[in-house]
């Protein structure tokens, strides 16, 4: 065989945690050995993540997956004839043709898992820098009035509209402005925000400098957790890439406007994905959280006006600017405008990433896409919205994924995590937790978070082994409302949520009875 | 003055004019040194013109950073609720063990630190946990027994 064939083996963490370096060498060493030439492009992850590490391989059709592959099914694969496209146990068609991403609705993740994470050439062959070069087209103002036509909300958890803090910031004074990015992405059950660093990186650096155009801010900071080399390691190799090529620096794209970028290291504090906890840390500080006002808007980071918004919020900007204001605001319900990437996680058969527009249900996301549990068990409750978000029962899973719907509900979207929990949860156990968590993370700054989240997890022991009972219930709503109304910020105002939607709609796993055996 | 707290100060020297510096030099006095030694927290304090009051709340407030030498390996394993949902409170207990220390100890052979994670990143393949700089996912006692013993023979 004379041509090259292009075979994908992914390099998102997720894939690596399961083998797909040791798969790659095995494909490139057996290739080798039977004299075939083969190009391996480490891609991003297609985001199916009970398929990993999920092996492509180009053939004149399109691609075709394979997965869950291992070091073990190499040999079979090559004799199979995989770099055709031949059937093999681990055969899973056409990748475009998978159901789970073909009813998908990727906007912010089109490319994902499709090119490779590093390549310029492959970035702009996918529509990439197509919305800075819109940008620069533009005055500041209309770039700004685009991100608010286009209802982008941030996408951190908290849904603030992206396009009043662009406002504000690029209609304060100052001689240095700032935009930062908040990659502290410390929820369990979220990786949008990871998956976008290792496989995309340059829509994160193209959402930012339009935010540096469009607001005056010449100056950059990506805040990356800890936990997550990779993605530091690919935004700094893209960040480097990118100013060779003339993206970033001091005359982006030739259009005399200057844009740096630098990536900030956190070291392990929940609290610092809050806004203001995160800039006291980029400036090298203990990550306490502020009193607002002054907002981050008017005097953020080093005391000057800073846009700070989450990953996946500053990564869909591109595409708003490159297809328009109206395009993105065409999908979604109500005021929860565009698609949201949910993260399908936890107890779940086939877990990952699913972009869909807002106003899909619960239940969909769970058994269309999630295919039920992992543990094959019944599902009992799943938490939406990170560890401050509340457990969903049974009873609202066909509510639909939207902002208001949800707040009505005593409920948070947050940043789309799904953590799901089968019948073998017990609640109690978890709304401890969720105090316990509290404790450790607090920053300190204020009383009913601080001392609140302790004497919580006294409480719920008190419940739980059945002292005085009905007295600790009630001690601990009353410790929740004091969170939830006394607390400085979301981590002690929020951790109620999971607290008592535990405690409402599950009051058999605390040894309470439950209200139909109350009204009996 | 010994050597570490010279490699202290020159990192720290290297950050002091970096707006937020701090961070940037802890991260990397710990990546030269791997913790950060409690004496040389003067040294910092001094180049950054700040109080060794402020350079200790900044240590000891960041879980990533140690001011105590760490075992040969630091096994992190993650507690977030994704995890537990795929066992891994029992992971944990497992790792405790096997390890023979509890969580934030050290073996008494100094070879593994065992540390909690509050995730890493691997919701949609838990268990997970990361060893030294690897991850793992999708964990059972037995494959992180496996991973155990190869990071053992390595030593």
């Amino acid at each position: 065989m004379s041509d090259s064939i292009t075979v994908y083996v992914p390099r998102d963490s997720a894939a690596l945690a399961v083998g797909a370096d040791r798969v790659a060498r095995a494909i490139a060493a057996e290739a080798t050995a039977r004299g075939l030439s083969v190009n391996l492009v480490r891609n991003g992850s297609r985001g199916m993540f009970w398929l990993e590490p999920l092996v492509e391989v180009l053939t004149p059709s399109g691609r075709v997956a394979y997965g869950p592959v291992t070091t073990k099914d190499v040999p079979a694969l090559f004799d199979t004839g995989f770099l055709q496209g031949s059937a093999h146990a681990l055969h899973l068609g056409l990748t475009d043709e998978i159901p789970y991403l073909k009813k998908q609705e990727r906007l912010t993740f089109a490319r994902m898992g499709i090119t490779d994470p590093l390549s310029l050439a492959d970035y702009q062959a996918h529509e990439g820098f197509a919305g800075l070069r819109r940008a620069l087209t533009l005055a500041p103002t209309e770039v700004v009035q685009q991100v608010l036509d286009a209802g982008l909300r941030g996408r951190g958890g908290a849904a603030f509209p992206a396009g009043i803090k662009w406002k504000t910031v690029a209609a304060t004074p100052a001689e240095q402005k700032y935009i930062v990015c908040n990659a502290d992405e410390g929820d369990s059950g979220t990786f949008s925000d990871r998956m976008t660093m290792e496989g995309d990186p340059y829509m994160l650096i193209e959402g930012m400098t339009i935010a540096g155009i469009a607001t005056g801010a010449t100056k950059g900071y990506i805040y990356v957790r800890s936990e997550y080399p990779h993605a530091i390691a690919a935004l700094n190799a893209a960040i480097g890439q990118a100013e060779a090529a003339g993206f970033l620096g001091a005359d982006v794209l030739g259009s005399g406007k200057s844009f740096s970028l630098e990536v900030r290291k956190a070291a392990g504090s929940y609290v610092c994905g809050e806004e203001t906890a995160l800039l006291e840390s980029l400036e090298g500080r203990r990550g306490i959280v502020r009193a607002k006002p002054p907002l981050p808007a008017i005097e953020g980071l080093f005391g000057k006006p800073t846009v700070i918004n989450n990953v996946i919020t500053l990564a869909t900007v591109p595409i708003i600017l490159a297809r328009g204001a109206d395009f993105y605001k065409n999908f979604g319900m109500g005021r929860s405008r565009g698609t949201l990437p949910f993260q399908l996680a936890g107890n779940i058969k086939q877990g990952g990433l699913v972009e869909k527009a807002f106003g899909l249900t619960l239940r969909e996301l769970l058994y269309d896409f999630g295919g039920g549990s992992a543990s094959g068990r019944p599902i009992k409750t799943v938490q939406v919205g990170g560890p401050l978000g509340a457990y969903v029962p049974e009873s609202q899973w066909d509510i639909p994924l939207d902002y208001e719907a949800y707040a009505a509900v005593g409920a948070v979207v947050g940043h789309g995590g799904l953590v799901v929990h089968d019948d073998s949860a017990d609640m109690s156990k978890l709304a401890r937790y969720a105090m316990e968590f509290c404790a450790i993370e607090s920053c300190g700054k204020c009383t009913p978070c601080r001392i609140g989240s302790t004497r919580g997890v006294e409480v719920i022991d008190k419940i739980t082994l059945n002292k005085n009972r009905p007295q600790h219930e009630k001690l601990l709503r009353d410790l929740c409302d004091t969170m939830t109304n006394g607390s400085l910020c979301a981590m002690g105002s929020m951790t109620p949520y999971p607290v008592l939607s535990a405690l409402n709609y599950y009051p058999q796993d605390f040894g309470l009875e439950t209200p139909a055996e109350k009204a009996a | 003055m010994n050597d570490s707290t010279e490699i202290a100060r020159s990192i720290a020297a290297t950050h002091k004019n970096v707006p937020g510096g701090l961070l940037p030099a802890l991260h990397g006095i710990q990546d030269a040194l791997g913790h950060i030694p409690k004496d040389s927290v003067a040294a910092i304090a001094s180049e950054f013109n700040l109080s060794r009051a402020e350079v200790h709340g900044v240590i000891t407030y960041y879980h990533h950073f140690r001011s105590e030498p760490a075992g040969k390996h630091v096994v992190h394993i993650c507690r977030a609720e994704a995890c537990q949902s795929m066992g891994a409170d029992a992971l944990l207990a497992h790792a405790s063990k096997t390890l023979g220390c509890g969580v934030h100890g050290t073996s008494a052979d100094g070879v593994f630190t065992l540390e909690p994670a509050y995730c890493l990143g691997m919701c949609a393949s838990s268990p997970a946990a990361l060893i030294d700089d690897e991850l793992h996912a999708r964990l059972t006692p037995q494959s992180f027994d496996e991973l155990v013993a190869q990071a053992r023979s390595a030593t």
